[in-house]
This record gives C-alpha cells, sequence and structure tokens, in this order.
C-alpha cells in the first residue's frame, strides 16, 4: 500500500511514501514471489527439487515413500546430517572444513578404542572423542588467525593426518565391533520415540511459532511499528502443524521417530536459535558478509573463526560417534569415501553460501534428506554405487549453479 | 548553511592530543611527527591532498591502525588503540569512507552491529525502534530498516552508517569524507547534524575535500601535507592560503586558477548585489 491516511497515526516504519508495504495475507504472497523474482530463494530450490527426486523415485519403486524405508531414511540422514551442520558454521564465515569425514571417522575409532578396547565408561570415551574433535577445529582456526594459512589446504592436510590417526589407532585388526544391546548401539539403530512423544514435539513448533509471533505482534504495535499480519501467521502456524503431525502420524505406521533423528533436529533448532537470535550468529554472519566491517564494528573477528571451526569439528565427531553406533562398528572405512563431501554438499543444496554470509542451520536438514533421498532411491533400484556418485554430483553440481546464479541475480536486484 | 557559533572554538576539555604521531607502511612514511588536538564542542575539519594522510590519521584513531611512534592522550589520559574495540570503548566512534559496512545484513543489525540488546536473545523490536530514532534524527530517508543494506544508495549507506557512529553516544566522532556521496538535502542536514553533535558538547573529526562545506561547521581547519602538519587555519582563512598550504606551492596553477576565480565571484557580486 503506498498511499497512506493523513489522519491514521503512521507508524514509526511506514512514513516514507516511496516504498510498497504489502499488507495482508495477498501481500505476503506478492512479496514472496518479488523475492523468489529477485534471486532471493532461501530454500526453495531444495523443497522443489526434494518433491522431484520423490516423486521420481516413488513413480521407480513405490517402496521408496514407504513408512519402514522413510524412518530408515531419518536412521541414515542423522549422522551426516550432523556434520552438515558444522559446514553450516564455517561456510558461513565463509571457510571451508575438508577435513570432516576424516575426524569423524577418528572419532569413532576413538570411541571403539576406548570403549571397547580399554574399557572405558561409554559417556567418558564419547566426551573424549568430542573433545578431540572441538580441539582439531582450534588448530585450524590457530592456522588460519595466526599464521593466515587458508583454511582449504589446512583442512586438507588435516584430512590426510587425521586420516592417518585413524588407521594408527584402529591398528592391525582395522576394524572394532560395537557391542549390540549397548545403549549407543541402540540408539544409533533402534531406539525410536513413543507415539506420544513424536506427536507433542510435532506441536512444538507450531506453538512456539504462534507465541513467539504474538508477543512480537504486541510488542512492535506498543512500539508504534508496522505489525505482520495475524492471519498469515496463524496460517504458518496452522500449516507447520497440520504438515508435522501429518508426516509423525505416518512415519508412527512403522517403527516411528528415531531418537537419532530427534537429537538432530534438536541439534539443527538450537543452531538456527544460535545463527539468528543471538549476537554470536549476528557475528558469524557479518563475518561472512565482510571481515574488514565486522572487525571495525569492534567484534572479535578470530574469536568468530575459533567458534565456528571448533564447532564444525565437534559436530563432526559427533557425527562419528553417530556413524558408529549406526554401524556397530568402527573401521579403517569409517568417514572414508563420500562421508566429506556429502556432509558439504548437504550444507550447500540445502541453500547456505559456499561464499560466505548467507546461509540456515536448516539447509543442512534439508541437504542431507535430499542426499540420503538420492542414496536410497538408488539402492532401492538396486544400482551400483558408481550411479549414486554420478547423480548426487551432477545434484550438487545444480545447487551450486542454482546458488551462484541467485547471488548474481541478487545482486542486479540490490539484494544482499 | 548553518554559522558556526562564536566563540566556540578550544572550549572545554581537551579530549583527543596526538604528539608526534608517525606511520610508515615498510619504505613508505604515510605521517611524520603529526600534532593534533580535539576539544569537547569543537569540529576539526582535517584537510589535504591525496595521499596527504588524512585517512591513515583517521584509521589509526580509530584503532585499525597502530602509529610506528608517538603517543595518543585521550580526555587526558595516555592511550593505545590496539583494535577498534578498544577505541569505541574508549568513545571514538568513526564513519569510515568505505563505510564499513555488512551488504548481507539489514539496517537494523548493522547500525547495532558488535553492540546488539540482549546478546542472547536479540531484542528486535527495540534494536528497530532506537534505529528509527536514530535515524529520524538524521532526517533520513530510509525505505525499510529491514532491507539488506546491499539495496541502498550510496546516500542512505552514508546515513546509516553516520547512525550507526552516534549509537554508542561517542565523545568523539571521526567523520571520513561524510558529505563525498551525499546530495544537497542529505549534505545540508549532515552539516546539521555535525552542529548538533558539537552543541552536544562532543568533539568532531571532519575529513573533507569540500572546502565549502568544511567552512560550513570548522571552527578549525588543520592541514596535512605529504604525511605532515603543514598549518592551522581560522575558517575563514582564505582560499589562496588553504589552497596553498594543501599544495605546498604559494605560487603555483592551482592557486592562480583559485585566486582568478574568487576575483571573478567577488566582482560578480558586486555587479548583481
Amino acid at each position: 500500500m503506498t498511499e497512506q491516511g493523513n489522519s491514521a497515526p503512521m507508524a514509526l516504519d511506514r512514513a516514507d511514501a516511496r516504498v510498497k508495504h504489502e499488507a495482508g495475507l495477498g501481500g505476503a504472497v506478492s512479496a514472496f514471489l518479488d523475492r523468489v523474482r529477485s534471486g532471493d530463494l532461501g530454500s526453495l530450490p531444495v523443497v522443489v527439487g526434494l518433491v522431484v527426486i520423490w516423486t521420481v523415485f516413488t513413480s521407480l519403486n513405490p517402496v521408496f515413500v514407504s513408512s519402514s524405508n522413510l524412518v530408515n531414511l531419518l536412521f541414515d540422514c542423522s549422522t551426516v546430517g550432523v556434520i552438515a551442520l558444522g559446514i553450516v558454521c564455517v561456510l558461513m564465515v565463509g571457510e571451508i572444513d575438508l577435513s570432516v569425514g576424516s575426524i569423524s571417522g577418528f572419532a569413532s575409532a576413538m570411541v571403539g578404542t576406548l570403549w571397547v578396547n580399554q574399557g572405558w565408561p561409554v559417556a567418558l570415551a564419547i566426551v573424549a572423542a568430542l573433545a578431540f574433535g572441538a580441539l582439531i577445529g582450534s588448530l585450524y582456526a590457530l592456522l588460519f588467525n595466526r599464521l593466515g594459512m587458508p583454511s582449504f589446504v589446512s583442512t586438507l592436510a588435516g584430512l590426510l593426518a587425521v586420516l592417518g590417526m585413524q588407521l594408527y589407532i584402529l591398528g592391525s585388526t582395522g576394524s572394532i565391533n560395537l557391542p549390540y544391546g549397548s545403549a549407543l548401539v541402540d540408539f544409533g539403530q533402534l531406539m525410536v520415540m513413543p507415539k506420544w512423544v513424536s506427536h507433542t514435539l510435532a506441536a512444538i513448533p507450531g506453538l512456539a511459532m504462534l507465541i513467539s509471533g504474538l508477543r512480537t505482534f504486541a510488542r512492535r504495535r506498543a512500539a508504534n511499528l508496522s505489525t505482520p499480519s495475524v492471519a498469515g501467521l496463524i496460517l504458518r502456524v496452522a500449516a507447520t502443524t497440520i504438515g508435522l503431525e501429518l508426516i509423525v502420524a505416518y512415519l508412527n505406521q512403522s517403527r516411528g521417530i528415531p531418537w537419532m533423528f530427534g537429537l538432530f533436529v534438536g541439534l539443527v533448532v538450537a543452531m538456527n536459535y544460535a545463527l539468528t537470535r543471538t549476537k554470536w550468529g549476528r557475528s558469524m554472519t557479518a563475518v561472512g558478509g565482510n571481515r574488514e566491517a565486522a572487525r571495525r564494528a569492534g567484534i572479535k573477528v578470530r574469536a568468530i573463526y575459533l567458534s565456528a571451526f571448533a564447532l564444525c569439528s565437534l559436530f563432526a565427531a559427533l557425527g562419528g560417534v553417530l556413524a558408529a553406533a549406526r554401524l556397530a562398528s568402527a573401521s579403517q572405512q569409517a568417514g572414508t569415501g563420500d562421508v566429506n563431501l556429502n556432509a558439504i554438499a548437504a550444507a550447500v543444496i540445502g541453500g547456505t553460501s559456499l561464499f560466505g554470509g548467507r546461509g540456515s542451520a536448516y539447509s543442512a536438514l534439508l541437504g542431507i534428506i535430499v542426499i540420503q533421498s538420492i542414496a536410497s532411491g538408488l539402492t532401492l533400484l538396486d544400482l551400483s554405487s558408481s550411479l549414486r556418485y554420478m547423480i548426487t554430483g551432477a545434484v550438487l553440481a545444480i545447487a551450486v549453479i542454482v546458488d551462484s546464479l541467485a547471488r548474481r541475480s541478487r545482486a542486479s536486484h540490490g539484494r544482499a | 548553511m548553518s554559522e558556526s557559533p562564536e566563540g566556540s572554538a578550544s572550549v572545554g576539555e581537551l579530549v583527543l592530543s596526538l604528539r608526534g604521531i608517525s606511520k610508515n607502511f615498510g619504505a613508505v612514511s604515510a605521517l611524520t611527527d603529526i600534532d593534533f588536538d580535539v576539544h569537547a564542542g569543537e569540529v576539526v575539519a582535517l584537510v589535504g591532498d591525496n595521499g596527504a594522510g588524512k585517512s591513515t590519521l583517521v584509521k589509526i584513531l580509530a584503532g585499525v591502525h597502530q602509529p610506528s611512534s608517538g603517543t595518543i592522550n585521550f580526555r587526558g589520559r595516555a592511550v593505545t588503540l590496539p583494535d577498534p574495540r578498544a577505541a569505541l570503548t574508549l568513545g571514538i566512534a568513526t564513519v569510515f569512507q568505505d563505510l564499513a559496512l555488512c551488504e548481507n545484513l539489514d539496517v537494523v543489525a548493522n547500525i547495532f552491529l558488535g553492540n546488539e540488546l540482549s546478546p542472547l536473545r536479540l531484542d528486535e523490536v527495540a534494536m528497530e525502534m532506537r534505529a528509527w530514532t536514530l535515524l529520524n534524527e538524521l532526517s533520513a530517508r530510509i525505505p525499510s530498516v529491514r532491507e539488506a543494506v546491499a539495496s541502498l544508495s550510496g546516500g542512505q549507506r552514508q546515513t546509516v552508517a553516520i547512525a550507526r557512529s552516534l549509537l554508542l553516544e561517542p565523545k568523539l566522532i571521526l567523520l571520513d569524507e561524510p558529505t563525498a556521496a551525499l546530495g544537497v538535502a542529505q549534505t545540508a542536514e549532515v552539516l546539521n547534524l555535525i552542529d548538533r553533535v558539537r552543541a552536544r558538547g562532543l568533539g568532531v573529526v571532519m575529513i573533507s575535500h569540500n572546502m565549502e562545506d568544511v567552512r560550513a561547521v570548522a571552527d578549525r581547519i588543520v592541514v596535512l601535507r605529504l604525511g605532515r602538519n603543514n598549518g592551522v587555519f581560522e575558517p575563514d582563512a582564505s582560499n589562496q592560503d588553504l589552497v596553498s598550504a594543501i599544495t605546498g606551492a604559494s605560487n603555483n596553477s592551482v592557486s592562480r586558477r583559485a585566486e582568478r576565480l574568487r576575483a571573478e565571484r567577488d566582482q560578480a557580486r558586486e555587479q548583481h548585489p
């Protein structure tokens, strides 16, 4: 609405008559279309991609969308997904960590050695593995901050070095079996939420959206700022709640929602809060967007890089522990092969920019579902891993092309 | 254009005092033995040719560069400015020539960058309100504070940068070419704002190439030339004196042309009073 009545008290942020402000539900829709047209795609490409992938695989093999296959999919998503969440952290500040696969492999080897071979309590072994991960990340940050070593190189060196350490501690046996029936392996393979828990958890996001939305509405009106449409909020809340409850109900027809996936989603939500609603997250985005501007604004840029690298390696180690639980073993193969690139690809496919300063924790969740859907679908079609690599590679290439094109379009439309 | 209030120069405490500041970039001496004073409630214009060291001096005061030698006294205490945070904490706010905004963040996030309200649960409503208050004080024309800075024009970005410098209630504001990118109305607004900031008892250092702007608000004009002090002038000093101090020659084509233009202008004024 460009015209404002003269008599009505104008909101503090609606005083400029030149700016188009969309009001109501229709306005929200057309504003969204405007954003997409100018290249601010958000997670739209990945949602579209997911729909396409699921349609194709379902038409080829209906088992793909069976709830038991989807529950397995969620189990598989959680391990690499946690690693991808770490990748989101380093991509946010415009850096990269190529060694997450090795770190996850070493973490699983550490848990296997300390717990099974040395007889440590399992919790202590996990904490030790996580601490090791954070330490490696801090080392990258040290090399980056003090010596100016590009993260591409330092983490490539780390990939080899940590892989060597993994092979060393696993020794001649090459793999350690984790005992079936232990809590860790059950967590990775069996444990699912009771139905009432999953339904309750599925209702929480909508409730949280509603409460925070209404509170924001009240505070903005009290502060004489323009207020978002309540109808739109209620529509979003209803869509979210109904959608999540339906998904949960469908998955509950089979085994139900894995606790491990619950942990993954919990971490994603926590990271999303940290990245968008805290000073630390704001600083991460600023450092990724313009490092010098962030420094001049008084942000401790080195500390931000340290937190990004350390968190990434910490998540990588956690992903490794979960992978060990999922496979009930710590082997020389853990963390090798496509783990590294799947994690990076998941973050990028989900919509986190490789160029820094743009991204969201949810991109790890969406991206890993895409990657695992491809893997699961191709497995169901009984196709070899050679094809899986090629198709995943093509999807990654498309995701990066979309990112680059959207970036160019944003620049020409005056959006960041 | 507003007249500067008479007698405000050298009133108030000495906010900033530099003695013997030098800065070398490798073999290049960007600054040599600079002395520089700013009092509370005073606007000091820093003028000089390209490469005279104005921006380097401002960056030293902002904590971006460290001086090779010399002392900085801020409000009577010898201080060091190892990083921008230290300068901000002391109460030195800077608007850089390249503005130093994050294009991927919106206006509110840029204004509050590094000083967010309630760090663990950002108070977006309070921040947006404060942002609008600051921008309205500057009579700023910003379409929306929730747009990324990438979508703003040069003048709007300048306004955002100035609003940001005022957020922390600083004691000294450094403005590096504050009017270079602005339109007529916005330039007048910024000059008005500088007057208002001075009236609040802050020290202001302003770099500008525009002698008209400088004369409009400055209480003193400090000339740098090739990284050295080259004279301090009153705002009513003649253009020829200023130009010759800036260029280092009393009789060159620039000063002759300035002289000729001034004579023509005076003549024109006599003919059309």
